[in-house]
């Protein structure tokens, strides 16, 4: 009995008793669902042990979503927690741990897995490839992240959650002030998830250099490939920071080391310039995706091209490398004097010029265009308006002295949702909505589409504005309650109101997907929206192989020449085409890893061995194994293209 | 429509925020410090405006002009290629923007974190703040006494706050006299400020530090010097000693009200400054240290 005490959770409340029994449930369903419609092989053959590219991605958005919806339940416990002064719905330490899983899941586990997915769908398919350069590891990435989400989301019914906010400072998150087993939950389900983002920033940069279509040169890629390019090249460099520091933080916790304590030369302004070093960049991982989309969607619905493209990739290329170079700007009031403050400020505000540049190149876009109000579009338009808003107040942030009011306060709270909501999120689902037909073969309804996207913007506007003035007016952000004097408690009310809007707006984007899966029709032809980019040159949906033929290309807008300008995309004749083999070793792996974590959390020896034995029984298996890939013959390919109507099906 | 959303919703904001102005801690400041954060985020807000217009205002030009229900069926837009001059604009107007805010950053920062001016000449009051989970501990070793969870000082005087943690990284903060600064375990940081009127301020632990952070609060008061000196003469006929235990007992996990001693908690527990700071600071004084590694964290400054 001794054994289990360790996974009782430190602070029960009916509320965790009844998600427990929300998960089960939800669990049993899946099971006896699955067995019941006999989908369990299908499940297996087709999603579980798979290395398309089209279907990794589709998985990550699914769990993305699904993390959106945990994360945004914890979100609006919090608003409503702070909704009205000296509310007792939640206790200190149950509000710490919600908006600690809040931040991790949002960040780490939602949009995280949302730009990897978006680029997993994307990318092969706009650079004319049949996949990426290594699927196997693609799917071990997936899985990985998978895990680190899961082992996560396990804490609060198993041990407890973390409490030390998502960016968990030491010596806070140091077992003095931290003893329950929630911030090795922290430490393990990132490093978990972030090994698999690492090779996904591998296997990217990998696929982008060397996969492209024949005539595709660099400065002829999509902007969105671009930006994915960017993307993992920060990812590559940025990573191996956040690994290392959160091994160095499971050794101060679970071996008594002292890296990041404030005894015994240990140095708790490390964690904080560690964190930050991976944190900064890792903000611009999210964003350059989001400007991708925001790039593809613009110039498709304004009928134009994309204005300034050799700016925007000189742009990008700049926000990624001062990426690098503005980590302190989070901590401006450490007590470092005024001159590295002040270097780091001038550093912080130069960022907005790439970045303004690229606000400027969108609406040039739209110049002389004809502009089509699509849903994507709509989320498009409205991002420009409501990101220019959070840019500028970054750069207020920026101004170190100003910074040392803003700080720690509900006014850099609302900045930073402020750039991540109609940054990330906007761009999420406007390039949802876009890449829908090419994933489902049916369009999302635009009418529901449009209630969801007002539903947000609007409750986006109500629930972050007024934490502007809040945080001018002194609230600090992550207290749990605040007394009525303060004068808090209207806004507050005005924040919960949106959040409530909010959540009616992801309803409206859930229900969208059953409503469309019901009755949209399912002829949408290869190009519903009259498209430019080379990813539209395919059939909807789009076949296992991508493209029956190798594409030739002679510009970013390949299928917009072919089109408009007679451009013959597809000058070959079709062959059997050689494609990986599935494989159930990625899943597998992971399963191993999930032991490793979750002994490792709990500091089960035992179980961390056998799951490290197992880990290594995998890597060897796949060393000796031999997996040639197979063929698809010439004769299926012109049967799936006949029957998608595909772009070739004339050779 | 979606024209007159905007509008409103951007109506809806600025009165929001202007209704909202008048007691809004942060530009409302009650000293030189504070009042240069509050004209510098002014300053910026008109700046920052000035830009959100302008692209609100591009966008909606756009937006009303080339729609496709203003324009002909056949209309196929142009392939434009881009215009050097006008991308030099964007580029430079920008950079213009951003330097002139730079250069206010790094000027203010240097004010902000000096004595403000006009006051160099006089010695500053030394007032040592220090935090343990989850109350401030003020200490003032000129006057020899020891309040905690709230802070007498003279107006007109500069003060100048040593702060650091019994614990968790926090944040010493009072808004409408200057802007905040960490308070860590092992080094002293410093806040310059003075208060130009007498009064009650909110002052608080603004950095997370756990559970009982949302009521690390303390109130900081300004009165006039003779007020001060008054005050400070009343603790020494009626308050008790500080002693280590009586210390060692307030630094336990809780809170507190507010507490006055005579004596300060510096004589036994120096601050983490000059010798007492930590030791990655000092490489020669490795050894003491190594040795007292298993005694327990609020022990750690007590020898």
């Amino acid at each position: 009995m001794e054994f289990f005490e360790r996974f009782a959770i430190p602070n029960a409340s009916p509320l965790i008793y009844a998600s427990m029994v929300a998960i089960g449930l939800t669990v049993v369903a899946i099971v006896i669902g699955l067995t019941y419609f006999k989908k369990w092989g299908y499940l297996w053959k087709e999603w579980l042990t798979t290395v398309d590219h089209k279907r990794i991605g589709i998985m990550y958005i699914i769990s993305a979503l699904l993390m959106l919806f945990r994360g945004g339940v914890d979100a609006v416990m919090m608003r409503l927690q702070t909704a009205v002064p000296d509310n007792s719905f939640l206790d200190a330490q149950h509000y710490n741990e919600v908006f600690t899983t809040h931040g991790v899941v949002m960040i780490m586990f939602m949009a995280m897995a949302f730009i990897i997915g978006m680029m997993n769908f994307v990318v092969p398919l706009q650079i004319g490839a049949r996949d990426v350069a290594f699927p196997r590891l693609n799917a071990i990435s997936f899985w990985l992240y998978f895990t680190g989400a899961m082992l996560f989301n396990i804490s609060f019914v198993i041990g407890g959650s973390p409490d030390a906010g998502w960016t968990n400072y030491f010596p806070l998150a140091g077992t003095d002030f931290s003893e329950t087993v929630g911030i090795n939950y922290y430490m393990w389900a990132l490093q978990i998830s972030g090994i698999g983002t690492l090779m996904t920033g591998i296997n990217f940069i990998v696929t982008i250099i060397k996969m492209r279509a024949p005539g595709m040169k660099l400065m002829k890629m999509p902007m969105f490939t671009w930006a994915s390019l960017i993307t993992n090249a920060i990812i590559v460099f940025a990573f191996p920071v956040l690994t290392i520091a959160l091994l160095m933080g499971t050794f101060d916790r679970q071996f008594g080391t002292h890296f990041f304590a404030s005894t015994n030369g240990g140095m708790d302004m490390l964690w904080a310039n560690l964190f930050w070093v991976w944190g900064h960049p890792e903000v611009y991982i999210l964003i350059l995706p989001a400007f991708g989309v925001y790039s593809e969607v613009i110039s498709t619905f304004s009928g134009r091209n994309l204005y300034g493209y050799k700016s925007m990739v000189a742009s990008m290329v700049l926000i990624s490398f001062m990426s690098f170079l503005v980590w302190v700007h989070h901590f401006f009031t450490m007590g470092h004097g005024a001159l590295v403050n002040g270097i780091f400020s001038i550093t912080t505000m130069a960022i907005a010029v790439p970045t303004g540049i690229k606000i400027f190149n969108w609406l040039l876009t739209m110049w002389k265009g004809k502009i089509r109000f699509t849903v994507p579009m709509l989320y498009s338009v409205g991002f420009i308006p409501l990101f220019t808003i959070g840019g500028v107040t970054g750069v207020m942030l920026a101004i170190a002295s100003a910074d040392y009011q803003y700080h720690n306060t509900m006014f850099l709270v609302a900045h930073f949702h402020n750039v991540i909501i109609p940054g990330v999120v906007f761009a999420m689902l406007a390039g949802l909505t876009y890449w829908w037909p090419k994933m489902f073969g049916f369009m999302l309804n635009e009418r529901i589409g449009k209630w969801g996207f007002w539903f947000l913007s609007i409750g986006f506007c109500l629930a972050f504005f007024p934490m502007y003035i809040t945080g001018l007016d002194g609230q600090a952000r992550r207290m749990y309650t605040y007394s009525a004097e303060t004068g808090f408690g209207p806004l507050n009310m005005v924040s919960f109101i949106g959040a409530g809007l909010m959540a009616i707006a992801f309803i409206l984007i859930v229900y969208n997907v059953y409503y469309s899966f019901r009755h949209s029709p399912r002829n949408v032809g290869q190009d519903p929206w009259n498209a430019r980019s080379l990813e539209w040159a395919t059939p909807n949906p789009v076949p296992h192989y991508n493209f029956a033929v190798d594409p030739v290309v002679n510009s970013s807008e390949a299928f917009w020449d072919a089109k408009k300008n007679g451009h013959v995309l597809f000058p070959e004749k079709i062959k059997k085409i050689h494609m990986p083999n599935n494989s159930g070793l990625p899943i597998i792996l992971a399963g191993f890893f999930f032991i490793f974590g979750f002994s490792f959390v709990f500091s089960i020896w035992v179980g961390v061995i056998i799951a490290a034995l197992g880990i290594i029984g995998c890597l060897a298996y796949r060393s000796f194994e031999k997996d040639p890939g197979h063929y698809i013959s010439r004769e299926e390919i012109l049967e799936t293209e006949k029957k998608l109507g595909g772009a070739s099906n004339e050779n | 429509m979606r024209f007159k959303w905007i509008v409103f919703s951007s109506l809806l904001l600025l009165t929001t925020i202007l209704a909202g102005c008048e007691p809004l801690l942060v530009l409302n400041p009650k000293g030189p410090q504070a009042e240069t954060t509050a004209s510098v985020i002014w300053i910026s807000i008109i700046t920052m405006a000035f830009i959100v217009i302008i692209v609100i205002t591009l966008l909606i030009i756009m937006l009303v002009k080339y729609r496709a229900s203003k324009q002909p069926d056949d209309y196929e837009p142009p392939h434009i290629k881009g215009n050097p001059i006008l991308e030099a604009i964007i580029v430079i107007v920008p950079v213009l923007i951003v330097t002139f805010l730079s250069i206010m950053s790094v000027k203010s920062t240097y004010e902000v974190e000096s004595v403000p001016d006009g006051y160099e000449d006089q010695d500053p009051l030394i007032i040592y703040a220090s935090s343990s989970n989850w109350k401030w501990h003020f200490s003032y070793p000129e006057q020899d006494v020891e309040t905690v969870n709230y802070v007498f000082f003279p107006t007109n005087r500069p003060v100048e706050f040593r702060l650091y943690s019994y614990g968790p990284i926090t944040s010493f903060w009072i808004p409408q006299l200057a802007g905040q600064k960490y308070a860590m375990a092992d080094m002293i940081t410093k806040i310059n400020l003075v208060a130009e009127s007498p009064g009650d301020y909110m002052g608080r632990n603004a950095n997370f530090s756990g559970k009982g952070f949302a009521e690390n609060t303390f109130t900081a008061t300004a009165l006039s010097p003779d007020e001060f000196d008054k005050w400070v003469g009343e603790i020494h006929s009626t308050a008790e000693p500080l002693t280590e235990d009586e210390f060692n007992k307030l630094l336990e996990p809780g809170h507190l009200g507010k507490m006055t001693f005579t004596g300060t908690h510096l004589s036994f527990a120096p601050a983490p400054e000059g010798e007492n700071a930590g030791h990655h600071h000092h490489m020669e004084s490795d050894q003491d240290h190594s040795m007292e590694s298993d005694q327990d964290h609020s022990e750690h400054s007590s020898h």
